[in-house]
C-alpha cells in the first residue's frame, strides 16, 4: 500500500515533462541557438510567465489548499524583486562609477566612490545618502538571502499576529490587502529608501556581464525560471500530497474539526503562509531581472487580486490548474493590452481592447466562478472520465 | 474514586443571557453518561467549555490524574490531553477518503514538521483498519467521505474520535437522522467505547437514551436539574414539568 510519491502524483511527471520539453523547444528556437524564430523580448515574456506560474502555485497552496485567501502574495513577490534589484542596481552602478572615475588623474577615495554611487542611484529622489536598508546591497549573497528572509519574516510576523487572533475568511483577506496597500504606499514615498515611484531600473543588465548579449541573458533567466517552476511544483506537490496536505485541506474545509482533532491550526497556517511567501519572493527575484524594472505599482493590491483571479480561472486546489491559469490569463492579457487583438468596430462605438480587456477578464472571472468552479483544470477531469 | 473530569461552579454569559449557571458535573474514568434537557439548557455550551471553545466567566474545570485546569488551554491542547468531541451535525472531511479521515485522527504527534515528514506505516494502517472494523466501515476505507450516507458519516466521526484514543468522548446527538437499525449499532459502538473510557452523550431522543441504559443528567437553564437512572429522573416532577411535559405537549 506504500506507493511512491510519483505514482500518487501523476500530474508531477506530466508537468515536469511538458515544462522540460517547452524549455528545450524555446531554447532551440531562440536567437542564442541561431534559429531566432522567437525574439529575445518574447523569450523574456515567456520567462516572466513561468515566474508568474510559480507565484500562482504558491497562491493555490495558500488559498486553494489551505483556504486562506491571501491578497498579499504578490507583495512577497515584489519584495523578492526589490531585494535582488538592489544588488543589481548597486553593483552595476558601482562598476560604471569606478570606470568613469578611473580616468581621473587622482585616484578616488572609497568615500568619493560611495558618494558617486549614491548620487547616481538616489539622484532622482533628491538624495545621495545610502539608506540603512542598502547596507548589504554590495553583496550578492546577502541580497539573495534577503530574497528569502524578508518575505519569510514578514509573512511569519504578519501571519502570527493574524492567525493567533483567529481572524479568518474575508476579514483575513482584508487584513492581507491592508498589508499590501501599506507596503505599496510606503514604497511610493521618495524617502522610503527605494527610489519612490521610480522604483529600481536597469535590472536586465547583469553587473560584470556587459559583453554578454541580452539574447543570452534572457535565455539563462528563462531556463532558471523553468527550473525554479519545476522545483517549486515538485516541492508543493510533495507538501500537499502527504498527511500535511490532508491537514491543510481539512483546515480549508472545517477548521474547528481540525482544532478538536488536536492539531494546532494556527501553526499549520503559519507554516503554509510563510513557506509560500518565501517561494513567491524567489519567483519575484527571477521575474524582475527579466522585466528590467520594478516600481511600487507592481505591488499594489490589484496585482494580488489578479493572482487570485488567475488561480480561480485555472482551477483552485490543483497545482497545474494554477500554473495554467497564470500562463493563460497573463499571456492573453498581454495580447489584448499589447494591441494584439483587433479592435471591434460596432459602427456607433469601437471596442478598444486595451480599455475593455479588464471588463472581459472580469466577466470571465464571474463566469468561471458561477459555471466552472473547477476552472480550466476541471477540463482534465472531463478528459480523464472520457478515457475510463 | 477520583474523577476524570470535574466541572464545578461554572457560569458563562452571552450578551446578558446566562447559558451556563453555576454548573457542577463530574465524570468517572470509565462510564457512559447521557445528558438530556430542553433546547437552550446549555448542553452544547457545556461541551464548548470543556473542549476549550468557550471560556467561562467563573468556575473551574479540572482534568485527569494530575488535576490540571483545562481553562486557558487551546482546543488542540485539550484534544491532545485526551478529550474528543463529535459535533451535532456530522463533521467529517468530505473531500477526503475514509482512510485519510481516520489517519488524520489517529493518535500520533501533531506538530507541523512531524506531520510534514510523516510516513505511512504498517502499524498505523492496522490501527486504522481496527477502528474501521469497530464502526463498520472496513469496506469503505477508499471511499470519499462525502459519498457516505448520513449514518455512515456519523459513524466515521465517532471512529475519528476512537482513533484519537481519548479518555473522554463528548458525543453530540449521535443518533440524529438515523434509521432504527443504525441507532442500534450506534448504541453498541458507544457502549463498547465506554468500557475503557468516559463517554458523554448529549441526546434528545428518549428512546435512544433508554437503550444506552446509563446514568442520566438533566440540564435545565444552564445547571443540573436531576441526576440518576433514566427512570429516576423521568419520575422527577420538575423534570416532567420543564422538559418531558413540553416534549409531550
Amino acid at each position: 500500500m506504500q506507493r511512491s510519491f510519483l505514482a500518487q502524483n501523476p500530474s508531477v511527471i506530466w508537468f515536469i515533462a511538458i515544462l522540460a520539453l517547452f524549455t528545450v523547444v524555446v531554447t532551440i528556437l531562440s536567437e542564442v541557438s541561431g534559429v531566432g524564430v522567437i525574439s529575445t523580448s518574447f523569450i523574456k515574456t515567456l520567462g516572466k510567465t513561468l515566474c508568474l506560474c510559480l507565484v500562482a502555485i504558491t497562491m493555490d497552496v495558500v488559498w486553494g489548499y489551505c483556504g486562506i485567501l491571501s491578497l498579499g502574495h504578490f507583495a512577497f513577490f515584489g519584495i523578492g524583486g526589490y531585494a535582488i534589484g538592489m544588488w543589481l542596481m548597486y553593483a552595476r552602478t558601482e562598476l560604471i562609477v569606478i570606470e568613469s572615475l578611473a580616468a581621473q588623474a587622482i585616484p578616488s577615495t572609497a568615500a568619493e566612490i560611495s558618494d558617486a554611487i549614491g548620487n547616481q542611484i538616489f539622484g532622482v529622489v533628491g538624495s545621495s545618502e545610502f539608506p540603512l536598508i542598502w547596507t548589504f546591497a554590495d553583496s550578492l549573497f546577502l541580497q539573495l538571502l534577503m530574497v528569502i528572509l524578508v518575505p519569510g519574516l514578514l509573512a511569519l510576523a504578519f501571519g502570527w499576529l493574524a492567525f493567533r487572533s483567529r481572524v479568518t475568511g474575508v476579514y483575513l483577506s482584508i487584513l492581507t490587502q491592508a498589508m499590501t496597500l501599506a507596503l505599496a504606499l510606503y514604497l511610493f514615498q521618495n524617502d522610503s529608501g527605494l527610489r519612490g515611484n521610480n522604483g529600481l531600473s536597469g535590472l536586465q543588465n547583469i553587473p560584470g556581464y556587459r559583453d554578454v548579449p541580452q539574447a543570452t541573458v534572457s535565455i539563462i533567466f528563462f531556463i532558471a525560471s523553468a527550473i525554479a517552476l519545476g522545483a517549486g511544483y515538485v516541492f508543493f506537490a510533495w507538501i500537499v500530497s502527504g498527511k500535511m496536505g490532508n491537514v491543510i485541506k481539512g483546515i480549508r474545509d472545517n477548521e474547528a474539526r481540525v482544532w478538536f482533532l488536536g492539531y494546532h491550526v494556527e501553526r499549520y497556517k503559519l507554516f503554509v503562509f510563510t513557506v509560500t511567501a518565501v517561494v513567491a519572493g524567489i519567483a519575484g527575484a527571477l521575474y524582475y531581472p527579466q522585466a528590467g524594472i520594478i516600481n511600487p505599482g507592481e505591488i499594489a493590491p490589484i496585482a494580488s487580486i489578479y493572482l487570485a483571479v488567475w488561480v480561480a480561472i485555472g482551477g483552485r486546489g490543483r497545482l497545474y490548474g494554477a500554473a495554467i491559469g497564470a500562463a493563460f490569463v497573463s499571456l492573453v492579457s498581454s495580447w489584448f493590452t499589447g494591441g494584439g487583438a483587433p479592435n471591434i468596430n460596432l459602427g456607433f462605438y469601437t471596442i478598444q481592447w486595451t480599455d475593455w480587456w479588464l471588463v472581459l477578464l472580469g466577466f470571465s472571472f464571474v463566469a468561471v466562478t458561477l459555471f466552472f468552479p473547477k476552472g480550466i483544470g476541471g477540463l482534465f477531469d472531463l478528459l480523464m472520465r472520457k478515457q475510463s | 474514586m477520583s474523577m476524570l473530569l470535574e466541572v464545578s461552579g461554572v457560569s458563562v454569559t452571552f450578551d446578558g443571557f446566562r447559558a451556563i449557571n453555576n454548573l457542577s458535573i463530574n465524570f468517572a474514568p470509565a462510564e457512559l453518561r447521557a445528558i438530556i434537557g430542553p433546547n437552550g439548557a446549555g448542553k452544547t455550551t457545556f461541551m464548548d467549555i470543556v473542549t476549550g471553545k468557550t471560556k467561562p466567566d467563573e468556575g473551574t474545570v479540572i482534568w485527569g490524574d494530575r488535576n490540571i485546569s483545562l481553562l486557558g488551554m487551546s482546543e488542540s491542547q485539550i484534544a491532545m490531553e485526551g478529550i474528543g468531541r463529535k459535533f451535532q451535525k456530522p463533521t467529517v472531511f468530505e473531500a477526503q477518503t475514509v482512510r485519510q479521515n481516520l489517519a488524520m485522527a489517529l493518535k500520533n504527534p501533531r506538530g507541523p514538521f512531524v506531520v510534514l515528514m510523516h510516513k505511512k506505516t504498517k502499524l498505523n494502517a492496522a490501527r486504522i483498519e481496527a477502528v474501521a472494523e469497530q464502526i463498520g466501515l472496513s469496506d469503505s476505507l477508499t471511499r470519499v467521505a462525502g459519498e457516505l450516507s448520513h449514518g455512515q458519516k456519523q459513524w466515521l466521526e465517532i471512529g475519528m474520535l476512537l482513533a484519537q484514543e481519548p479518555r473522554l468522548m463528548l458525543v453530540d446527538e449521535p443518533a440524529a437522522g438515523m434509521t432504527p437499525e443504525e441507532r442500534e449499532k450506534t448504541t453498541d459502538i458507544l457502549k463498547e467505547a465506554a468500557k475503557t473510557r468516559a463517554v458523554v452523550v448529549v441526546e434528545h431522543d428518549m428512546e435512544f437514551v433508554r437503550r444506552l441504559d446509563c446514568k442520566v443528567t438533566v440540564l435545565h437553564e444552564g445547571s443540573v436539574l436531576a441526576e440518576g437512572s433514566l427512570d429516576h429522573v423521568t419520575s422527577n416532577q420538575t423534570v416532567i414539568d420543564v422538559y418531558l411535559g413540553r416534549a409531550h405537549a
